[in-house]
């Protein structure tokens, strides 16, 4: 999956995707590790908490709450911004989100911009964009550049280059800024990234950022980082750029409190990540003199009139889902064909296509609800991923598999055909048991859909005697 | 740009009549405010510890990140500074407009910012500051653009950063701090809790890849 | 074992499906009618007992939404009425009847496996657990990944065979690594699930219901 763009309306369909990821034993040793790593550190500091659960559920309240206040917040939002100096724009959707910040950087008399990590700027492919339009886009964030050097795609929403081990780094790094003795020790892998970026954050005069939050009462943003490079952006340079979806916003200052402790410990499994920026607006003689706030919809409307879908988007891109998920630590995120990968990706991701595309994420689970125990603001993941697939049934109608579903519902509706069901079912089994050196049947082959059940597993004979058989009989005997 | 304008007015009140048709209408102050008073929090918002041991926990957690850290009555944090800076070979250090004074050894160069660019920033071998409010749960320190704790880029640009911080100032809790933060809102913020790391590589939680590697702290004052 | 502990057992013949299959499939228009069913097969019931944990997790968690999606009035008082008297096998037996020691003898190495309905939706904690630990005779081991989904999620294990499988492949590891003669679980879909790869692959071990442990008696097989 290297090097093509992870673009939702021409990603394969999920089993097909999976089935390429998980032929990588690299990979999926990688994912392996990383998920691992990431749910022990979640796991000790969430347990510190006393009061974890109730973190969780106001988390789950302020972003409900927003939701369903989203036009109020975004006009305070707005008028706050305003006040304090920066611009704001709107967005309908991504092709327009791309149009305006072109051509707010051409504004700024700079053909380069600074980055720093944005998942929403991965959705709307803004590189690409600010690439045609003659602008040098640099990635700053240490994942984000083995991402962009590599010429890859992001694979986890907090972790993006969570795929690739030091070695797969040593050599991107090596190639791309000419290193030849570069050594692999993590510390010299990000030595030879501060040295090859420092040079930029001190002479690019562009900045674009996502946001983590928009702070309505304030006009404020705040970003939450580790590694510095988005202090660098949201401060150097002379005109920043910050696009986000009109789902990040927060109502009150105090809301802060809430979740930046969720966010932080689900994410990286840390009682507070090394730094978080919160700026409101533009001030003399700090950081950008220029300030361009992008809201963009994207399709985010559709999700919020659908009552069920809407949890969705309380979202705050923590990825503990994607390190809780059976699913995803088999396949790694690129098997989901969008930015959006693991659970959350599987919701957010067909919803955002308004369910043209990615039909078969909301079938990538198992739905064990590991995901729902980890969300810190309680999105019932599960729950929507079945809403999303009775959506996609809908959508589909007739097919092989709706006919098999409609007749086993009609023989669930009546004793008589459930029982010759039963009966049928001995009957068409026959010639597929074959018995076991223990002299029971089972069935070692499937045709069509059903083989996949028999490719690794053999299927157990229906008994002699069923239960319900065996319990009449017992009842004409009185045993 | 007035083309631009005018197609994003209209592009605002799209997204806007979106939001209202999603929900079943536009929402009224009054409700909004009451809702949001409604949210149950349920979390901690005060301190459970006693002062001593949140100011210990704070040294913890400090620590923890590998920072270096003294605390020292209200007359000695020259001394300790002069101490932490020697340890760590550190000479010429820029200081915010408005630092104390008293807090200023002799024996190093220290110059206040005023005005200075990231490329002169980039020149001096660490900064100095105090700290609005500090986090004793979360081993975070938060300064503000304020006298005495200076423009962001001040703290961002050099290798080293020393952080006064005042017993006064230390809360157990990230709601207290959101509390005391609350009345100036509106400054450019930064939170800082431990040195720049990444665990970009193979999970591997490496420090300093941008911003200071090293932080160190000098706490001062009696309880 | 219930009628051991001298409850009477009654098996309405018309009994069919809870719906899971199609609800969880997306074909929620399949699954309404089955609610009513239910209601009609199980009414005046005192308990319900159910052993699978994933469909108690349909009744509880779906059937309340699902009558007031149809919206029959009656239907959703039935629900309301019955639903609470509708217990897993194991939480029957620890929360309604307060039970630990229930007279088991099963004298095997076992090893438990946590469905994940049972585990996250009906919050069967470690019951299932006390009710293994106090059967005479078994060597209970635990299980490396005890909460890790074994990988069968309904129709999943078929439209994403491959993911199951390699799921599949984690969980059978696990059990072999305990060195266990059989593993048990509340929910006979992973049993299934798991039996299928154990006995694909000739290992000897096999699965067996929660249930068939403590119904096990001395004297008998």
């Amino acid at each position: 999956m290297s090097g093509a763009v992870l673009d939702p309306t021409t990603s394969p369909a999920f089993p097909m995707a999976a089935k390429a990821a998980m032929g990588d034993t690299q990979l999926r040793k990688n994912v392996r590790h990383a998920t691992e790593v990431i749910q022990a550190k979640r796991a000790r500091v969430v347990g510190e908490m006393p009061d974890w659960q109730q973190l969780r559920e106001a988390g789950k309240q302020i972003r409900q709450h927003t939701m369903e206040n989203l036009d109020f917040y975004l006009e305070e939002f707005e008028q706050n911004c305003t006040r304090a100096g920066g611009v704001v724009h709107w967005a309908r959707d991504a092709a327009e989100a791309r149009q305006i910040v072109a051509e707010l950087v051409k504004a700024s008399g700079s053909d380069e911009v600074i980055k720093i990590k944005s998942m929403t700027t991965e959705e709307i492919h803004l590189n690409d964009a600010l690439e045609a339009a003659g602008i040098r886009a640099y990635e700053t964030d240490l994942a984000e550049l083995i991402i962009q050097l590599g010429q890859d795609q992001p694979s986890h929403i907090v972790v993006p280059a969570l795929h690739k081990n030091r070695q797969q780094i040593r050599e991107i790094f090596q190639r791309e800024m000419n290193l030849p003795e570069l050594g692999e020790k993590p510390e010299d892998l990000a030595d030879a990234a501060r040295q090859f970026l420092r040079e930029k954050f001190l002479r690019v005069k562009t900045g674009v950022s996502g946001a983590n939050f928009l702070i309505a009462e304030t006009g404020g943003v705040c970003i939450v980082e580790s590694e510095g490079n988005g202090r660098m952006c949201l401060t150097l340079p002379e005109t920043l750029i910050t696009i986000a979806g009109i789902d990040k916003v927060l109502p009150r200052y105090q809301d802060l409190e809430v979740v930046l402790q969720l966010l932080p410990r689900s994410a990286t499994g840390e009682r507070m990540n090394p730094y978080n920026s919160i700026w409101t607006g533009v001030r003399e003689g700090d950081g950008p003199q220029v300030f361009h706030v992008v809201l963009m919809d994207n399709a985010r409307t559709e999700i919020l009139a659908d009552e069920e879908g809407r949890q969705t988007l309380n979202c705050i891109r923590c990825g503990a889902c994607q390190n809780a998920c059976p699913v995803y630590r088999q396949t790694g995120g690129h098997a989901y064909g969008s930015v959006y990968a693991g659970p959350i990706g599987a919701i957010l991701t067909p919803q955002l296509q308004e369910m043209h595309h990615a039909q078969s994420l909301p079938y990538a689970s198992s739905l064990c609800g590991a995901c729902y125990e980890v969300c810190p603001v309680k999105i019932n993941i599960p729950e929507v991923l079945i809403h999303l697939r009775n959506k996609v049934v809908k959508q589909n109608g007739l097919n092989t598999e709706s006919l098999a579903m409609k007749t086993m519902g009609m023989i669930f509706r009546s004793e008589a055909r459930f029982r010759a069901a039963q009966r049928l079912g001995r009957m068409a089994e026959a010639p597929l048991v074959r018995k076991d050196g223990q002299g029971e049947g089972w069935i070692g082959w499937l045709p069509g859909m059903l083989g996949g059940w028999t490719q690794v597993r053999d299927l157990q004979a229906m008994p002699k005697e069923t239960f319900r058989e065996w319990w009449e009989s017992r009842g004409k005997n009185g045993n | 740009m007035a083309t631009e304008m005018v197609t994003n007015s209209a592009a605002r009140a799209e997204v806007l009549r979106r939001i209202r048709a999603a929900k079943g209408g536009a929402s009224d102050e009054v409700g909004v405010r009451a809702a949001w008073a409604g949210v149950e929090r349920g979390y901690r918002r005060a301190a459970s510890l006693e002062r001593r041991a949140v100011i210990e926990l704070l040294e913890d957690r400090l620590r923890d990140y590998d920072a270096h850290v003294v605390w020292v009555g209200r007359g000695d944090v020259a001394v300790a500074v002069g101490e932490m800076l020697a340890k760590r070979g550190k000479r010429r250090i820029v200081v915010p407009v408005g630092i104390a004074a008293e807090w200023l050894p002799a024996g190093f160069e220290f110059v206040m910012d005023v005005g200075l660019s990231a490329g002169e920033l980039d020149g001096f071998d660490g900064v100095m500051t105090g700290s609005t409010v500090a986090i004793a749960e979360t081993g975070t320190v938060v300064l503000q653009n304020v006298a005495g704790q200076g423009k962001r880029a001040a703290t961002l640009v050099p290798d080293y950063h020393l952080c006064v911080v005042r017993v006064e100032d230390v809360v157990e809790t990230v709601p207290e701090a959101m509390d005391r933060l609350a009345s100036t809102a509106e400054l450019p913020t930064t939170f800082f809790s431990g040195p720049s790391a990444t665990a970009d590589i193979e999970m591997t939680r490496i420090k300093g890849v941008h911003g200071p590697r090293f932080l160190d702290v000098v706490l001062t004052g009696e309880l | 074992m219930l009628e051991r502990l001298g409850h009477t057992v009654e098996f309405p013949a018309g009994q069919t499906c809870c719906g899971q299959m199609h609800w969880n499939t997306g074909y929620q228009a399949e699954a309404l009618p089955l609610v009513a069913r239910f209601v009609e097969q199980f009414k005046g019931a005192e308990a319900v007992v159910v052993p699978s944990s994933s469909c108690v997790a349909m009744i509880r968690d779906h059937y309340p939404k699902m009558a007031a999606e149809i919206g029959d009035a009656r239907l959703i008082a039935a629900v309301e009425a019955l639903v609470p008297r509708v217990f897993e096998f194991s939480e029957f037996l620890t929360k309604r009847l307060g039970l630990e020691d229930v007279g088991a003898y099963y004298p095997h190495r076992v090893t438990y496996h946590a469905s994940c309905h049972g585990l996250r939706n009906l919050g069967l904690g470690d019951g299932p657990q006390r009710l293994l630990k106090a059967v005479r005779g078994i060597d209970l081991v635990e299980i490396e990944g005890l909460e890790q989904c074994c990988g069968f999620g309904g129709t999943f294990a078929v439209k994403n065979a491959e993911v199951s499988s390699a799921m599949l492949a984690e969980k059978t590891t696990a059990v072999l690594n305990t060195g266990a003669e059989a593993c048990t679980a509340c929910d006979n879909s992973c049993l299934m699930h798991i039996q299928g790869a154990l006995h694909r692959q000739r290992t000897g071990v096999k699965t067996v219901h929660l249930a068939e442990i403590l119904a096990g008696e001395e004297g008998a097989r």
